[in-house]
């Protein structure tokens, strides 16, 4: 056979550029939102002009001025710097539930299409009645056993988050799973872990990439949700659901700046995970 | 004659759930199958769709448990040991399969290279310079080159990943290479090279062939011996070219007189065009 150098052999460099650049604009500022969240939350310290827990009686409650670029809280604390440390502790919730979720959902998953039998229809059962109880049900369930801070509320939404990641990343293996390279990898003598952890996790994993993604954006929202109600993360720590509760009594006397500063932050960086997981997800379907 | 892989008595039934107007039933896919294969030997197993031939051959590789019956390799059952990673890699070594989809029957995430390699390190105890030396030769073997080697199967063509797979199930060097419509899916063209390869390899290394094909132009090609089944059973047997040349049974005749060939005409076409 002759050298036909033209045709690309594997997904080069250049090839992956010109997917981004033919990328819309919605994905970019996504990706970019994502970044400068993620930027925000690490470093923090450098980037607030004043300490998060200082506080100012003097400067109570004053409005949009050169000194506080959002304004100060109740007591004089600089929103600016409070909604950018509160990026530290609104970011690792929802990490800590996807990666705690996404590892159970794909294991468990995994293990029921390997197994089949007994053991798959136990856990689709298992599955169906965990979809039936609410996130904040278990996060309420959860204070009880961990008390208020952060270790109750991940642990509730991890548990809440695992059947969905596990739902969708059955279905993908169990396709993979019948396919002939899965059969092929078995008479070959390679082992039932290998296969699962070589063969069919790699196979799955655009799609669990997709669905991690946008369990951030919703594990966010929930987060803030548990904050709101007081169940998770307590004051004084800054925290975005958390300040939009403590913006509450400024809000009603007319300087909503606290609590829409925060519920701006969560929302836009929830619609920002959707997008990317969207378009993920949408990646996974056109390889599979 | 010694005897390769011996099939006594196979029979599989596959429980038939009932559904819109049919009544749960059992559906019998292979009925008392018998065959031998010698060392080295070239089997074919012919019949249409449905026929129960790639049954057969799942069962010999071990992917469905027969229902009865036994299969024997040199003389020991095939059954007896399943349990244990030993036991699993040796059944490995013994017999391999080649599948009719070769868009399917690679990992797409896992060059060919990557492929071969990693069954290299599951079963022999080699390092990586013998390793790299073994999967170059296997290509070279099968017609692949370095390039090709290094890619994942998407970047192939069906010829192609079918060479791929093949080096793949050789590189355990089985005593027996079962090949379920391995060419079905190719080109013509493509099908006659691959045809070509396998006489080749089967020259060179010793392997022993099963394969199962509904193409009795591919399987006057590649076997010494075929078995004709039809609806599980077993109707023809002997050598290849007596089976085909003249043939016994009233299945086997129609089946060859479905193959195109210069100046045939459709059956159905046939009999339409005299009634006008």
């Amino acid at each position: 056979m002759t050298a036909v150098t033209s045709t690309p052999v594997t997904a080069s460099p250049p090839s992956r550029l010109r997917r981004w650049r033919k990328a819309d604009p919605v994905l970019i500022l996504s990706v970019l939102w994502c970044a400068l969240a993620i930027l925000v939350a690490v470093a923090a310290p450098l980037l607030a002009p004043y300490d998060p827990s200082q506080t100012d009686i003097l400067a109570a409650a004053q409005g949009l001025s050169a000194q506080h670029w959002f304004g100060t809280d109740e007591v004089g604390r600089d929103i600016f710097t409070r909604v950018l440390y509160g990026a530290r502790l609104s970011l690792l919730g929802p990490v800590l539930v996807v990666v705690i979720a996404t590892a159970a959902g794909t294991a468990l998953a995994i293990a029921a299409v390997w197994f089949g039998g007994w053991f798959d229809r136990l856990l689709t059962r298992v599955l169906d009645i965990a979809f039936a109880f609410p996130p904040l049900l278990l996060a309420v369930l959860s204070v009880v056993l961990f008390g208020p801070g952060l270790t109750a509320p991940v642990v509730a939404l991890a548990v809440a988050y695992t059947p969905y990641i596990a739902r969708v990343v059955r279905s993908a293996a169990l396709r993979e799973r019948h396919l002939p390279y899965i059969e092929s990898c078995t008479l070959a003598g390679l082992s039932g872990p290998r296969i699962c952890v070589r063969h069919i996790l790699p196979n799955v994993l655009p799609l669990v990439r997709a669905q991690a993604v946008t369990s951030l954006g919703s594990s966010l929202l929930d987060l803030g949700a548990i904050s709101f109600v007081g169940l998770g993360i307590q004051p004084p720590s800054a925290e975005w659901g958390l300040m939009v509760a403590d913006g509450r009594t400024a809000l009603l006397n007319g300087s909503p700046q606290e609590s829409l500063a925060a519920g701006f932050m969560i929302i836009i960086t929830v619609v920002a995970f959707n997008m990317l997981g969207e378009r993920l997800a949408e990646r996974a379907e056109v390889r599979a | 004659m010694s005897e390769l892989l011996g099939v006594e008595n196979l029979r599989k039934v596959f429980p038939v759930r009932a559904s819109a107007g049919e009544p749960a039933g059992d559906l019998v896919a292979v009925d008392d199958v018998s065959f031998t294969l010698p060392p080295g030997g070239s089997l074919a197993v012919v019949g249409e769709s449905g026929s129960g031939k790639t049954t057969v051959a799942r069962m010999v590789v071990g992917l469905e448990t027969p229902t009865a019956g036994r299969i024997t390799l040199d003389g020991e059952s095939r059954e007896a040991a399943r349990a244990g990673r030993g036991a699993r890699k040796a059944r490995a070594r013994q017999i391999q399969m080649v599948f009719q989809d070769p868009y399917t029957s690679l990992d797409s995430r896992q060059t060919i290279e990557g492929a071969i390699e990693e069954l290299l390190r599951a079963h022999f105890d080699w390092d990586a310079a013998r390793r790299r030396e073994r999967v170059a030769e296997l290509l070279d073997q099968v017609g692949l080159d370095k390039r090709q080697g290094g890619a994942r199967p998407r970047a192939l063509s069906g010829g192609q990943r079918q060479r791929a797979a093949i080096a793949r199930a050789l590189a355990l060097e089985p005593r027996l290479l079962i090949l379920d419509e391995a060419v079905a899916a190719l080109d013509v063209s493509v099908q006659a090279q691959i045809i070509n390869l396998l006489t080749d390899l089967r020259a060179e290394t010793g392997v022993a062939y099963l394969f199962i094909s509904h193409d009795l132009g591919v399987v006057r090609q590649i076997s010494d011996d075929c078995v004709v089944m039809h609806r599980g059973r077993v109707v023809e047997a002997g050598r290849t070219t007596a089976v085909l040349d003249d043939p016994q049974d009233a299945y086997t005749r129609r089946l060859l007189s479905a193959v195109p060939r210069p100046g045939w005409v459709p059956r159905r076409r046939a009999t339409s065009g005299a009634s006008v």
